[in-house]
């Protein structure tokens, strides 16, 4: 708190910035959405495609439970792009920004 | 050591007193000592953790947020420990060991939900928040206003939550190993008030790390013996649970008569088949919404993010509970599949009617049985974990309301952020006591009370209230002080009023009409066709005629009082000593029947109407989510268009800046 505060604009304004946030806001946006729509297809799919839920597809396994567990499977791999992403790029440009916070105002 | 005696005093009046009071339970008198023995442990356990952790916690960063100095690593487990509650360890296990395909469907809202979290909500509130709800609210708009109406919806969703824990645990504990239900209340709010007052979040954090690490093990144990002798397979397992003569009656009885014309086969396949438990689509859609929003605004789960030193840990520990969680549900397929295939449908219903019964009693079987040690043992090992489940779930939800009250409502607003950080974490301590007697009030008066919609309410309050708010306030510009106000109080108010009219409460004339059903039986009735819904407003609310599927014709019932008086009768005259036995076992049903119905008649003589009011549900889903969702957003939307916050708008740069990069985030404290 004893340190100025950094010029918040400033930093909103930089295209590191401004960078970051079209990236992330469209990925993560993106995987949100998906996420959403491929969890309510199996409500939807139990009432209102019964007879595709209760194909047998390998001995009494039916695609029904095949689709239920597919849901932790996507879950999964949706954490884990994003984990990998945020790491890799992410993190860094975020600390760039940081490390720069105060000059970006005053260079301006 | 000496602040803690009071506490150890309690846990041994506790133990001694669960001894003394030990009636009937599923553990038999003869290996109760066992029970007891793994229950002492698993205390004892606890409590070197929290004499461990007094010594660590001074400040209120240390109070609130254990010095921010828990890893992303074992967050994710005390993640785990917070959410996997005895509901969905107890309730999910036994809803599939019951109903199949829908108990596991019903699970992965509870891992999906994650995914919010982990995309917009953790990082960003790690970045800009403190300790609690309240802190993210106040970030651009009005502190005092929104503190206060933060933990007001923190204590109204904690207490909802924390009810059902309260009163599910007491009747799980009776029902496992037979102490009185006012016993384990009181005992759960001991030792939860000791790990939060002495230890707070250090304590609490790891008492539900250690809680989620026994649940894991001990399901990761049972799913390797049940799945063993089906070498692993998947269809091997499956193929077995659809031959299987008990989960075929349990299948024909849940389906009654549209099961006539099915092959024995055909219906051990149904139970692999969705249907069998839920059977309305949009109630389903409705609780799918509650659930992917609703976890990311409890604020016992949201608090869990202020302990890891920064957003990269939150991250990590979203990704660790995510793991945790879901490969914790897929083993809970097994054991629920499991349960249905050794004890049986019709067992785990005599015992609980719910099936929460069905993952202790499947331990029992798996260690060989009521009369082995091992059997017992495992038993006690699986009833100490639930009661472990309890306690850890219960702390931390006391954790969140004392916050509220100490941190946003006392230190906040009415001392307008001037306390000294000693006034802090005494105020902090005081909070903890008053919510945990009120959590013990609140159990005991709710004895018998029907409690199922509780925590169904809270992830909806959760999801209406304070869940828009925090999303708007993080990526929306205009959002403002107003906006969240009126979101929270409509979003709120809507999930709380439609959930009082649902048919989740109980209705009186309904209950005296299957009360009556039972002992008088039913006469005849005539086959009555389908009828067509009115409109989509006919599926939601009791104003117009909705959608009924065709009745057959039924033949007359006699009552359990006509069948009892005639099994007397028989009784009389049989000699054999087989059939005597079994005369008298369902003599003994049909008591038990009787008694339920007329227990149930005097409790609501004379009522025609429920405590709000209502003869009928007026509002027809069981979830309100999919209305009050909506509504929370479009409050928080219109009151910020409304109104204009000059405060709010200039914030926002800073507030956008700070919850994408950490720049100022709360640091951890150094040790």
């Amino acid at each position: 708190m004893a340190s100025p505060q950094p010029d918040w604009a400033a930093i909103d304004r930089d295209p590191r910035f401004q960078a970051l946030h079209k990236k992330k806001s469209s990925f993560l946006w993106g995987l949100m959405v998906f996420s959403i729509v491929y969890y309510f297809l199996l409500p939807v799919g139990a009432a209102y495609f019964q007879d595709l839920f209760k194909a047998k597809v390998w001995g009494p396994l039916n695609v029904g439970l095949l689709f239920a567990l597919s849901e932790f499977i996507v879950a999964w791999v949706v954490a884990a792009i994003y984990a990998k992403r945020a790491n890799r790029e992410f993190d860094a440009m975020a600390a760039e920004i940081a490390r720069d916070a105060h000059q970006i105002g005053g260079s301006k | 050591m000496g602040r803690l005696t009071p506490y150890f005093t309690g846990a041994a009046a506790l133990l001694a007193s669960g001894l003394a009071f030990a009636g009937e339970g599923a553990v038999a008198d003869q290996w109760k000592w066992l029970t007891f023995a793994v229950f002492g442990g698993i205390i004892a356990l606890t409590m070197y953790i929290t004499w461990r952790a007094s010594k660590r916690v001074h400040s209120t960063s240390e109070f609130y947020a254990a010095g921010r100095s828990v890893s992303g690593f074992q967050n994710g487990w005390a993640i785990a420990g917070d959410y996997l509650s005895a509901a969905s360890f107890l309730g999910i296990a036994g809803l599939i060991s019951l109903y199949g395909y829908d108990g596991f469907m019903y699970s992965v809202g509870f891992l999906v939900a994650y995914i919010t979290v982990l995309l917009v909500i953790a990082e960003p509130c790690r970045n800009i928040g403190k300790y609690t709800l309240g802190d993210i609210l106040a970030f651009r708009n009005d502190p005092k206003k929104t503190k206060t109406i933060a933990a007001i919806s923190t204590i109204t969703v904690s207490i909802f939550y924390l009810t059902a824990q309260m009163v599910g645990g007491g009747v799980l504990i009776k029902t496992l190993i037979g102490i009185d239900y006012e016993v384990s209340v009181i005992g759960v709010g001991v030792l939860m008030l000791a790990y939060v007052v002495f230890g707070g979040m250090v304590a609490t954090t790891w008492v539900q790390i250690v809680k989620a690490i026994l649940l894991v093990v001990a399901s990761l144990v049972m799913v390797a013996l049940v799945w063993a002798p089906y070498g692993f397979s998947l269809p091997g397992i499956l193929d077995h649970v659809i031959h299987d003569d008990g989960i075929q009656k349990q299948v024909a009885k849940l389906l009654g008569t549209a099961s006539a014309n099915m092959t024995p086969e055909e219906l051990g396949q149904r139970f692999l088949e969705p249907g069998l438990f839920l059977k309305n689509p949009i109630d389903q859609i409705s609780l799918g919404m509650a659930l992917v929003l609703g976890t990311a605004g409890l604020p016992h789960i949201l608090m869990r993010f202020f302990t890891v030193p920064n957003a990269q840990e939150a991250r990590k520990s979203v990704v660790w509970a995510m793991v945790i969680i879901g490969g914790f549900y897929v083993l809970t397929l097994f054991l629920g599949l499991g349960a249905a295939l050794n004890v049986g449908p019709a067992n785990i219903i005599a015992l609980d009617k719910g099936g929460n019964m069905a993952a202790p009693i499947l331990a029992q079987y798996l260690g060989g049985g009521a009369d082995s040690m091992m059997g017992n043992f495992f038993l006690a090992f699986v009833a100490a974990v639930a009661f472990a489940t309890i306690v850890a779930v219960v702390a931390g939800l006391v954790l969140a309301s004392a916050s509220a009250m100490a941190h946003d409502i006392y230190v906040g607003v009415i001392r307008g952020n001037h306390a000294t950080p000693n006034e802090q974490v005494t105020a902090a301590r005081v909070a903890s006591v008053i919510v945990g007697i009120v959590a013990i009030v609140i159990g005991i008066a709710a004895k018998g009370q029907n409690v199922a919609h509780l925590v169904g309410m809270a992830f909806a309050v959760a999801a209406s209230g304070n869940l828009p708010a925090v999303l708007l306030t993080l990526y929306w510009k205009r959002c403002n002080t107003w906006g969240i106000v009126l979101g929270m109080l409509v979003g709120s108010f809507s999930a709380i009023a439609l959930v009082m009219m649902s048919p989740n409460l109980t209705y009186p004339k309904a209950v005296i009409k299957d009360a009556t059903a039972v002992l008088d039986g039913t006469p005849a009735k005539d086959a009555v066709p389908a009828k067509a819904s009115e409109g989509f407003v006919c599926e939601l609310f009791a104003v117009c005629q909705n959608a009924e599927a065709a009745k057959p014709a039924a033949e007359a019932k006699p009552g359990a009082l006509e069948k009892l008086a005639k099994l007397n009768e028989k009784m009389a005259a049989l000699t054999d000593p087989a059939e005597l036995d079994k005369a008298k076992k369902d003599a003994g049903k049909l008591e038990k029947d009787i008694k339920k119905a007329q227990d149930d008649l005097k409790k609501f003589e004379g009522q025609t109407t429920n405590l709000v009011g209502l003869e009928k549900p007026f509002f027809r889903l069981k979830n309100p989510g999919i209305i009050s969702i909506p509504l929370g957003f479009l409050m928080v939307i219109l009151g910020s268009l409304l109104f204009r916050d000059k405060r709010a708008e200039a914030m926002w740069d800073e507030l956008y800046v700070r919850q994408n990069t950490g720049i100022q985030a709360e640091g951890a404290v150094a040790h």
